[in-house]
């Protein structure tokens, strides 16, 4: 691989005018922002603004046709990329918490660490059963997903993607598919990871949500930032129209 | 609903659309449901009231369908331990070929390599579009009758020709019912797998496979079935099942019309008995399936 000399004290993921087009439609049309190791930033803006491609971006989930995307130093945007070794930093969690409906709760969150990074069976179920009560789930390590909750899914997701010691965890809408009342319980898991230290990117339409954990929140509407700025100055602040325009709605 | 939108955002090569046939489709399983729902008392009188039909028709002959029936029952023990067995070996030797090849056509079908999943969609095409008789006939003639390895001959007999050329319709068929179960696992599952970094191959046998096996098995079955029903055809090549040794008994017995009925009667009623309980399973595995899936 690349030598790549970063440092902590370096941006963990540095993104610089990033294009991405599907076929004639360009998404993202010239992003650039920093995460710095710890930060929680959160991504908003109206449906169709590119925020899940921008995020799938940096796990190589969806190639970039031009800019760079460095994580830990390391180019996304090269074909030479290791993605195992990408995506063994870069956790994800999905809207549909696309549990594998076959396997048990425990078994979910063991199966990464054990098959993809080869550790030792009984080390990963201590840390899974550990993780199990860290997501608030004692009692359930046996469930299959289809037994339980979305909420309840989507915090075993969140300890699948942990289970895997990432240094940065995607969320995309995380809590847009969840009936309101288990919504919390979710957020209340990601504000845990928040105050742990965990490195997160959150595309979120929890405007609440997000000025409390967020660190930075930037706007994105027609594949561009529009705005950004840390949520004390960002919700009152804002001085582009559309910003102003998807806050009044969302408020 | 939520599901289907990621469907379309994803540059996975999986989830590039192919050109569904409805035939092709898993789900379809049309032959079984049609053979499930006869009712067997139904078809065994409809199978009795065929075989008055010579007594009618020839009553002035002096051959009577009592006899036509004497000579079935002495021919029976041959037809079926000589013919309809061999076509039983046929189908099961088929079917194993089939599937293996199919298993194989259908994951390069998905494929991420572009020449391999295009020609595999190629021969899938080819072989599931074409007339079954038409190609038993090219392997009839093409294959070569014999094969020497060294010093040894070792000579290929019809019927195992006939295999291979059966095989080649159902190995694109299960390579659709393959596609298709593969296909039928949501796209997220293979990002959620990517994204834990889990290998294509890792993805594919420890996450998507096991999905989608059980759904398999129905649409397997239903070929099985269409199949058996199909090996006749090879009596067409001269292989002695079930249908050449009825048509040699009854010329051995003097070629009397009455003896029409009784005899090709009787191997619809062996097709139906071994086919019928296949269908039932069929339907009622993939009820089950249906249900929990
Ligand atoms: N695989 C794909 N192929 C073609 N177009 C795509 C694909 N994925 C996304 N798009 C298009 O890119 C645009 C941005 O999509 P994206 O999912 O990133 O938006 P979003 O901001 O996440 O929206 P939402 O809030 O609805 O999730 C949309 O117009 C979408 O239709
Ligand atoms: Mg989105």
């Amino acid at each position: 691989m690349t030598t790549h000399n970063w440092t902590p004290d370096q941006p963990l993921i540095s993104i610089r005018d990033v294009h991405k087009s599907f076929g004639d439609l360009e998404v993202l049309k010239g992003i650039t922002l920093d995460v710095r190791q710890g930060e929680v930033i959160c991504i908003i803006g109206p449906s169709g603004s590119g925020k899940s491609t921008l995020i799938r971006c940096i796990n190589a989930l969806n190639p970039i046709n031009s800019g760079s995307i460095k994580v830990e130093g390391q180019e996304v945007n090269d074909p030479k990329l290791d993605k195992l070794a990408l995506r063994k930093k870069v956790g994800m969690v999905f809207q549909q918490y696309n549990l594998f409906p076959h396997k048990t709760a425990l078994e979910n969150i063991m199966m990464a660490p054990v098959k993809v990074l080869n550790e030792p069976v009984d080390e990963v179920e201590q840390r899974a059963r550990k993780l199990m009560k860290r997501v608030n789930l004692i009692g359930k390590e046996d469930a299959y997903p289809g037994e339980l909750s979305g909420g309840q899914q989507q915090r075993v997701a969140i300890a699948r993607s942990l289970a895997m010691n990432p240094d940065v965890i995607l969320f995309d809408e995380v809590t847009a598919a969840l009936d309101p009342e288990t919504v919390n319980e979710v957020l209340l898991a990601i504000k845990d990871l928040a105050q742990d230290g965990m490195t997160c990117i959150l595309v979120t339409h929890e405007m609440g949500f997000a000025r409390e954990v967020a660190d930075h929140i930037y706007f994105t509407d027609r594949g561009v930032i529009v705005e950004h700025g840390p949520p004390a100055t960002f919700f009152t602040e804002a001085s582009d129209p559309r910003t102003q325009e998807f806050l009044s709605q969302i408020l | 609903m939520a599901i289907k939108l990621d469907n379309s955002q994803t540059d996975l090569p999986v989830l590039k659309p192919f050109n569904y046939s409805p035939a092709g489709q898993p789900g379809d399983l049309q032959f079984s449901r049609w053979l499930a729902e006869v009712p067997p008392h139904g078809f065994i009188g409809l199978l009795l009231l065929a075989c008055l039909w010579p007594v009618i028709a020839a009553a002035q002959s002096n051959f009577t369908t009592t006899q036509a029936f004497e000579a079935l029952w002495r021919w029976m023990p041959f037809l079926l331990t000589k013919g309809f067995l061999l076509n039983v070996v046929v189908s099961f030797l088929t079917m194993l070929i089939g599937t293996i090849a199919g298993i194989l056509l259908g994951l390069g079908q998905i494929s991420p390599i572009n020449w391999l999943r295009r020609s595999c969609w190629f021969i899938t095409q080819l072989f599931r579009n074409s007339p079954w008789l038409v190609l038993l006939f090219i392997v009839m003639l093409a294959f070569p009758f014999e094969i020497q390895i060294g010093d040894t001959i070792i000579p290929i007999p019809d019927w195992m020709k006939a295999v291979f050329g059966l095989s080649l319709p159902i190995m694109a068929n299960i390579a659709e019912v393959v596609r298709g179960g593969v296909q039928s696992v949501s796209t997220g599952q293979w990002e959620a797998a990517e994204s834990l970094a889990y290998t294509r191959q890792q993805t594919l046998w420890m996450i998507i496979l096991p999905q989608c096996f059980k759904r398999m098995i129905p649409p397997w079955m239903n070929w099985y079935a269409i199949l058996t029903m199909a090996t006749p055809l090879i009596s067409l090549l001269g292989v002695e099942e079930i249908i050449t040794l009825s048509r040699q008994a009854m010329e051995s017995e003097d070629n009397h019309p009455e003896l029409l009925m009784p005899f090709f009667g009787f191997s619809l009623v062996i097709f139906f008995i071994y086919c019928y309980p296949i269908a039932r399973l069929t339907m009622k595995l993939e009820k089950r399936f249906n249900v929990k899936g």
